[in-house]
C-alpha cells in the first residue's frame, strides 16, 4: 500500500515538474472547445445539441495524449522490471499508475468541465449529468488507455497503434455518456445510462489491472 | 482406446511437422465441402426460394448476409477460445491459429457491412444508420483491425501473437453487446427471427440455402484457417530443418 502511494506520488509530481506537458490535456479540451463553434457556426441550439458529445470526444482525444509515456520511459530505463524483481504485487504498482494518469489526464477535464459546457451553452439541468459522467467514464477511458498502453509497449508503432486499439473499446462508454446528458436535457431519466456506465467501470476495474499486467509482463520478457 | 488415441493425436497437433500435415491433409476436403454447400445453396437461393411479398428479389442477399454476420461472430468466438489456449499452456500452434483467425473474421464482418449496406439501400433508403447493431459490428471490424495490427507491429512474432491474444479476449466484451443488440435498444434493424429452439418468425421455405449457406461458411471458414495457419507456420519456421526437409525433400534426391 505504502509502495503503491510513494510510485502514485512520485508520479504526480513528476507530472507537476513537468508543467507544460500535463496542462496538455486542458490545453487540447479548450482548443476543441473554441475551435467547434468556429468550425459549425456558433447558433445556441446547434451547440447546445452537440455540447455533450464534443466535451466527451474531447476528453477521449485528452486522455490519448499521455498513453504514449505512460509505460515506456520505465521500460526503457529498466524500472518496470524493477517492479517484477520486488517483492511488491505488480498489479498494485500498474493500479497506482493507471491512478496517477486519470489524476493528471482526467480530474483536470472533469474540473473544467462546467467551463466548457457554459461556452458550448449545455443546458443547466443536464450539468450535473454531464459531470456524474464524466466522473464515471473518465476513469475507465484511462484503464483502458493503460491497457492499450501496456499492450503496445513491446513495439516501436506504439503511438500509431494506441488509438486503434482504443477507439473500439470505449464506443460503449461515449455512447452511454452521452446518451445520460441528452437524455437529461430533454427531462428523461438517466439512470440506466448511468449505471451501465457504472457496471463498465466496475468490470474494467477489475480485469484491467490484471490484463495489463499480464501484458506488460508479456512484453519485457 | 480410441479415447486414448485421439489425445495423443491432438498433442501431437502442437508440434509443427505434425499440425503442418494435418492442415494439409484437412484442408481440401474442408474446400470441398465448402463447394458443394455453397452450389446447393445458391442454387436454392436463387431458383427454389419464391422472392419475398414486400422486399422482392433484394432478400437473396441474405444468404450471404447472415452467414456471414454469424461467422464474423463465430469466428471471433473460436479465435477467443484459441487465445485462451495459447496463453494458458503456451501451445505455439494454437497462437498462430488465433492470430490467423483476425484476418477471416475481418473479411466476414467486411462482408456482413457490406451486403447489409447494399441491402439497406432499397430496403430502408439508407446505406448507412447509426444503429445498435450497425455500429457494434463496424466496432467489431475495429477490434480485428487492431488485433490484425498489434500482432504485426512486433518483430517477435511469437511474443506479438502472446500480447494480441489479451486483446482478444478484452475485445470478447462485445461479441454479446452485438447479439443483444437488437433486443436491448429498439433500433432499425430487426430483432432475432431465426432461432435454434422455438419457432423462428422466418418461413420455413426460406430456410433451406440460409442452412446450406451456414454450412458453407463454416468450412470455408475452417479451411481458410488451416491453409493460412499453415502458411504462417512455414514462413515463421523457414530456416527450421522440418521445412527443408517438408519442402526439399521430394524434389532434391
Amino acid at each position: 500500500m505504502s509502495a503503491m502511494l510513494a510510485l502514485l506520488l512520485r508520479d504526480l509530481r513528476l507530472a507537476i515538474r513537468h508543467g507544460g506537458e500535463s496542462l496538455m490535456p486542458l490545453v487540447f479540451l479548450f482548443a476543441v472547445i473554441i475551435l467547434v463553434p468556429l468550425g459549425v457556426g456558433p447558433g445556441p441550439n446547434l451547440l447546445a445539441a452537440i455540447a455533450p458529445g464534443m466535451i466527451w470526444v474531447a476528453a477521449l482525444l485528452a486522455s490519448l495524449l499521455a498513453l504514449e509515456n505512460l509505460f515506456r520511459p520505465d521500460h526503457e530505463d529498466g524500472t518496470l522490471e524493477q517492479w517484477w524483481l520486488g517483492h511488491l504485487p505488480v498489479t498494485g504498482l500498474v493500479i497506482s499508475r493507471l491512478l496517477s494518469h486519470w489524476l493528471v489526464t482526467g480530474v483536470p477535464v472533469i474540473l473544467f468541465a462546467p467551463l466548457a459546457a457554459q461556452m458550448l451553452y449545455l443546458p443547466p439541468q443536464s450539468l450535473s449529468v454531464l459531470m456524474i459522467s464524466l466522473l464515471i467514464g473518465t476513469p475507465i477511458l484511462s484503464l483502458i488507455g493503460g491497457l492499450a498502453a501496456a499492450l503496445t509497449l513491446g513495439t516501436n508503432r506504439g503511438s500509431v497503434l494506441l488509438p486503434i486499439l482504443v477507439f473500439p473499446l470505449v464506443v460503449p462508454v461515449l455512447i452511454f455518456a452521452t446518451g445520460a446528458v441528452a437524455a437529461a436535457a430533454d427531462d428523461l431519466p438517466v439512470r440506466a445510462n448511468l449505471g451501465l456506465m457504472l457496471a463498465l467501470l466496475v468490470l474494467a476495474i477489475t480485469l484491467v489491472p490484471l490484463a495489463a499486467t499480464a501484458a506488460l509482463r508479456l512484453n519485457i520478457e | 482406446m480410441i479415447w486414448k488415441s485421439i489425445k495423443v493425436g491432438f498433442h501431437r497437433l502442437g508440434s509443427p511437422p505434425t499440425f503442418y500435415r494435418f492442415c494439409l491433409l484437412l484442408s481440401p476436403w474442408l474446400w470441398a465441402g465448402f463447394a458443394i454447400c455453397t452450389i446447393i445453396g445458391l442454387y436454392y437461393a436463387f431458383y427454389v426460394v419464391p422472392p419475398d411479398y414486400q422486399q422482392s428479389d433484394t432478400v437473396r442477399i441474405l444468404y450471404i448476409h447472415v452467414p456471414a454476420a454469424w461467422q464474423a461472430m463465430a469466428g471471433y468466438v473460436v479465435m477467443a477460445i484459441l487465445a485462451m489456449i495459447a496463453l494458458v499452456w503456451r501451445i505455439r500452434t494454437t497462437e498462430i491459429m488465433a492470430m490467423m483467425c483476425a484476418p477471416i473474421g475481418a473479411a466476414f464482418t467486411l462482408i456482413c457491412l457490406a451486403t447489409g449496406s447494399i441491402w439497406g439501400r432499397p430496403m430502408w433508403g439508407t446505406w448507412w444508420e447509426w444503429d445498435a447493431r450497425l455500429t457494434s459490428m463496424l466496432v467489431l471490424l475495429f477490434i480485428y483491425l487492431g488485433i490484425m495490427g498489434l500482432y504485426a507491429a512486433f518483430e517477435d512474432r511469437r511474443k506479438g501473437a502472446r500480447v494480441a491474444c489479451i486483446l482478444v479476449l478484452v475485445g470478447l466484451v462485445n461479441i454479446p453487446i452485438i447479439h443483444f443488440s437488437v433486443e436491448w435498444w429498439t433500433t432499425l434493424h430487426q430483432g432475432k427471427t431465426i432461432r435454434i429452439f422455438g419457432e423462428s418468425s422466418m418461413h420455413y421455405s426460406m430456410m433451406p440455402p440460409l442452412i446450406w449457406m451456414t454450412i458453407a461458411v463454416k468450412l470455408m471458414f475452417g479451411a481458410a484457417l488451416l491453409d493460412r495457419s499453415r502458411n504462417e507456420l512455414l514462413s515463421q519456421d523457414r530456416r527450421k530443418g522440418w521445412v527443408a526437409k517438408k519442402l526439399l525433400g521430394k524434389g532434391v534426391k
